[in-house]
């Protein structure tokens, strides 16, 4: 370290005039978006040096900026990643032709990144000509994943395997999309060599098994490989000796008849893939087959039990033979009694997340409660990321956990039934939730829910420093509470609310705050046309977009804010108005 | 960074009254990009997952739901939980295999009064999961299949309702089963070929045959009424009926309301 100052200033200076190449050259080796548009700020010579030099791309917003925006600023770029609607279009709340279609995007793209290789898109609409699109005129493209997308069929994926020679990643989770048939499997070159990740787990016809097959035994270096419900136990292990060298295996269902041989063979086959550390799929698995898996468990990290409605027992039987387990997400079917096993078994997991089985069923005595989450915080110290829906809370429990877990960064407790109380005291979980804004320092994301007032917010405005992603249904309150956030979290990016109680003074208490943040959605709430007027014309680097909320008898609406500097949106249907 | 363009407000603001009401909402330029067809059409996208508006009473719905002649005094407040949209958030497609997976104590009416009592820790969630695996030695229905007849066909079919997530796709594969049409679906993106609907003769009427299905009450409905999901929970067996036949079955819109009203969910 040098000692003087003026010989550190001299330094600085001398970094500061590195010659272009240089700064280049480490400044490609910088691949977080976030450093990198830290990077772009420094100085223009580093401005300058940071977009020729980035390769990825990550637009939050499709709407906040025009593609050809982007395409000028960043010359060189292999790599996008495009995300599209709100996150509550993932719940149906917003309308199908709403907007978000990576047309544009593409056409735009075909002239300045002929050679792009990756597109990774959430929650856009894709369609048909699009996929085609794509695979006609990017020649070196390699990776497509789609998620939550909608607007396409298994016809775009055709066009995918038939023309992009040199495919490497093709993953497509969760999309609601016409799927037609499974022809498109089928539809890859004779000599195909390429492919390192597929994922076809959500689709459901049928592909041609010959084929995928094949596929897999030309593709030495497929890595992940996720298949869907229809294929058979017997299929996926003559799947699992073509690619001993899988890293992350989603398999079809998990239910049928096997003899006694087979079940051998399928045994053996998970022993040799020896590189497993993560496993999904298991549609339907029972007791009868999980007992194939345990050999691979013992290196996995990430087990993906959400679809397979798995007893407390099953569970426990099973994770007993996990033991380097960071992630785990499982239905509330395993109960409390199968989360305790998981709490005793995995002391290194850090993600859990619980699903409900049986999301409209009232019945207090069914999933898992409280003691299931304090459990496993209790065994789990490393615990960091929760996604828990449950039907009973305390705020007791929920003080407790955080005290155990302190280092949360993600914690979205969903307390299904809207509006209810803590059920032991009755009272709202405004302390529980505030403990665990006190406590977690380092939370990034929270999802509330139960019954909270304005208590709930002033907690999160006065504690939670470093939030960026907040959630929020059913709340009571007062304008007060949404103006607690808004003033009190500066790191504060989406922020979605629903059926809440926060009207236009709420709304614009936040004037000053929305440029800074990617997102704000409001439905169901008590702000008006007016409010949404006011806040559109003092900022017009905003689009404030309203819907109506048909439910509500017109009344409300669905207010979608986001800064942008495309300007309002040509593409906006009928029943989207941007103020 | 510089300012947005100045926005044409005229063309984008809508059209109100002085009152600053939402008189008609006459939004913007509504361009139709893409494949969507233009304009909202609810729930008709072709084999698409199943969303809350198909779902009239048990996901949570709109109102404006065609079918549901919902008269629930408080239609989608808070208190009633499992009418509400979009609530719980879990995404449209694990919802739909939840439906599938949900359904199996539902739709085992085979059990006796006994077995149900038998169960082990008192509960009934383990009807729930099990397949073959049933340590009761119970006789378990494999979730999924049920038996299909066809009127003029002394043999009947099972097909398995967990392969498919919609109507369309059923009913195609019923066809495949019954009538054995020769592969016409032309796969290289004919556009009549992606109207599934239109090629699912026995779904538009326009055959000789329609599909029906018995419910748990015994009743014999058109198939296609319900949402997807009510449809799994309640069916217990399919039959392709001639058309000629069909008079005998309760009006469709009629029947279809009370089953919602009378629904626990």
């Amino acid at each position: 370290m040098d000692p003087g100052k003026s010989r550190d200033s001299a330094e600085t200076a001398r970094v500061m005039q590195f010659p272009n190449d240089v700064l280049e050259r480490i400044l490609s080796l910088i691949d977080s978006h976030r450093d990198r548009s830290a990077v772009s700020l420094v100085s223009k010579a580093w401005y300058n040096a940071e977009r020729w030099t980035r390769r990825h791309v990550f637009i939050g917003n499709c709407y906040a900026v025009l593609p050809q925006i982007v395409a000028r600023r960043f010359p060189n770029i292999r790599g996008v990643m495009l995300k599209g609607k709100p996150r509550f279009s993932d719940f149906n709340m917003v309308p199908p032709n709403w907007g978000a279609d990576v047309h544009a995007w593409l056409a735009v793209f075909a002239d300045q990144y002929p050679l792009l290789e990756e597109l990774r898109l959430k929650r856009m609409t894709v369609t048909d000509e699009s996929l085609k699109f794509l695979a006609r005129k990017f020649r070196n493209f390699r990776a497509l994943s789609l998620v939550s997308c909608d607007g396409f069929s298994t016809d775009g994926l055709e066009a995918i395997a038939t023309d992009c020679r040199h495919l490497t990643e093709l993953d497509i989770q969760e999309n609601g999309i016409d799927d037609i048939s499974g022809n498109w499997l089928s539809c890859f070159p004779e000599n195909f060599t390429s492919l390192e990740v597929l994922n076809f787990a959500s689709l459901s016809s049928d592909v041609n098994f010959d084929a995928l097959e094949r596929l897999v035994s030309q593709c030495k270096s497929l890595k992940i490989l996720k298949v869907n419900k229809n294929i058979t136990l017997e299929q996926l292990q003559r799947l699992l000796v073509r690619a001993p060298q899988l890293t992350e295996l989603g398999t079809g269902s998990f239910l049928q008849e096997l003899t006694a041989h087979q079940y051998v063979e399928l045994e053996r086959a998970f022993i040799s893939c020896k590189n497993l550390h993560a496993l999904s799929g298991l549609w339907e698995a029972t007791t009868l087959y999980l007992p194939v898996l345990y050999p691979a468990c013992t290196e996995l990290t990430f087990l993906n039990l959400s679809y397979a409605a798995l007893q407390s027992e099953e569970l426990a039987k099973l994770v007993a033979h996990c033991p380097h387990l960071q992630r785990l997400w499982v239905l509330d079917t395993v109960e409390d009694v199968g989360l305790e096993a998981v709490a005793s078994n995995c002391p290194l997991l850090e993600e859990l997340r619980v699903f409900p089985a049986d999301p409209y069923d009232q019945d207090i005595n069914r999933g898992v409660t409280e003691s299931g989450f304090l459990a496993v915080s209790l065994g789990c110290r490393k615990l960091h990321y929760v996604l828990y829906f449950c039907r009973q809370m305390t705020n007791a429990a929920v003080a407790r956990i955080v005290q155990n877990c302190p280092g949360f960064t993600h914690f979205r407790l969903c307390i299904m039934k809207p509006g209810q109380p803590d059920y032991l005291t009755n009272e709202p979980m405004d302390e529980g939730f505030g403990a665990v804004v006190k406590t977690c320092t380092n939370l990034r994301r929270l999802g509330v829910s139960g019954l909270l007032t304005d208590l709930t917010f002033e907690y999160i405005g006065r504690y939670a420093k470093n939030l960026e992603t907040l959630s929020v249904a059913f709340a009571e309150g007062s304008d007060r509470g949404m103006q607690c956030i808004l003033d009190g979290c500066p790191k504060m990016r989406k922020l979605e609310i629903r059926d809440s109680p926060f009207g236009n003074v709420a709304l614009l208490s936040g004037l000053e705050k929305y440029e800074s943040m990617r997102s704000l959605w409001m439905s169901a709430c008590k702000v008006t046309l007016s409010g949404c007027k006011l806040l559109a014309r003092q900022r017009p680097r905003l689009n404030v977009e309203v819907m109506k909320d048909e439910v509500d008898d017109g009344q409300s609406y669905k207010v979608y804010v986001y800064r942008t500097l495309a300007g309002p949106r040509t593409d906006a249907p009928s029943f989207v108005c941007t103020l | 960074m510089e300012p947005p363009p100045a926005r044409g407000r005229d063309s984008a603001a809508p059209k109100l009254d002085t009152a600053g009401e939402e008189a008609e909402l006459e939004l913007g330029l509504g361009l139709s990009v893409g494949g969507g067809g233009g304009g909202e059409r609810a729930g008709a996208k072709r084999g698409r997952i199943l969303t809350a508006r198909d779902f009239p009473s048990s996901v949570g719905t709109k109102r404006a739901a065609d079918e549901a002649v919902s008269q629930e005094p408080g239609g989608g407040s808070p208190t009633s939980g499992s009418q509400v949209v979009g609530w719980p958030p879990i995404r449209a497609y694990r919802m739909n295999s939840l439906v599938n997976l949900a359904k199996a104590p539902r739709a085992e009416d085979d059990i006796s009064p006994n077995e149900k009592g038998k169960s082990k820790d008192g509960s009934e969630d383990k009807t729930r999961t099990s397949g073959k695996s049933d340590v009761d030695g119970r006789e378990q229905k494999h979730i999924g299949f049920v038996k299909v007849n066809m009127d003029g066909i002394p043999i009947g079919r099972k097909v398995d309702l967990n392969a498919h997530a919609c109507y369309e796709t059923l009913a195609q594969a019923l066809e495949d089963m019954f009538f054995r049409p020769a592969k016409t679906v032309d796969l290289t993106g004919v556009e009549e070929n992606r109207q599934v609907k239109k090629s699912s003769k026995l779904l538009n009427g326009c055959s000789e045959f329609v599909l029906t299905y018995e419910d748990k009450e015994g009743d014999w409905m058109l198939i296609g009424d319900v949402p997807w999901g009510m449809f799994l929970t309640a069916v217990k067996r399919l039959r392709i009926m001639r058309t000629s036949e069909v008079n005998g079955i309760a009006p469709r819109f009629q029947q279809t309301s009370e089953r919602q009203m009378r629904k626990p969910i």
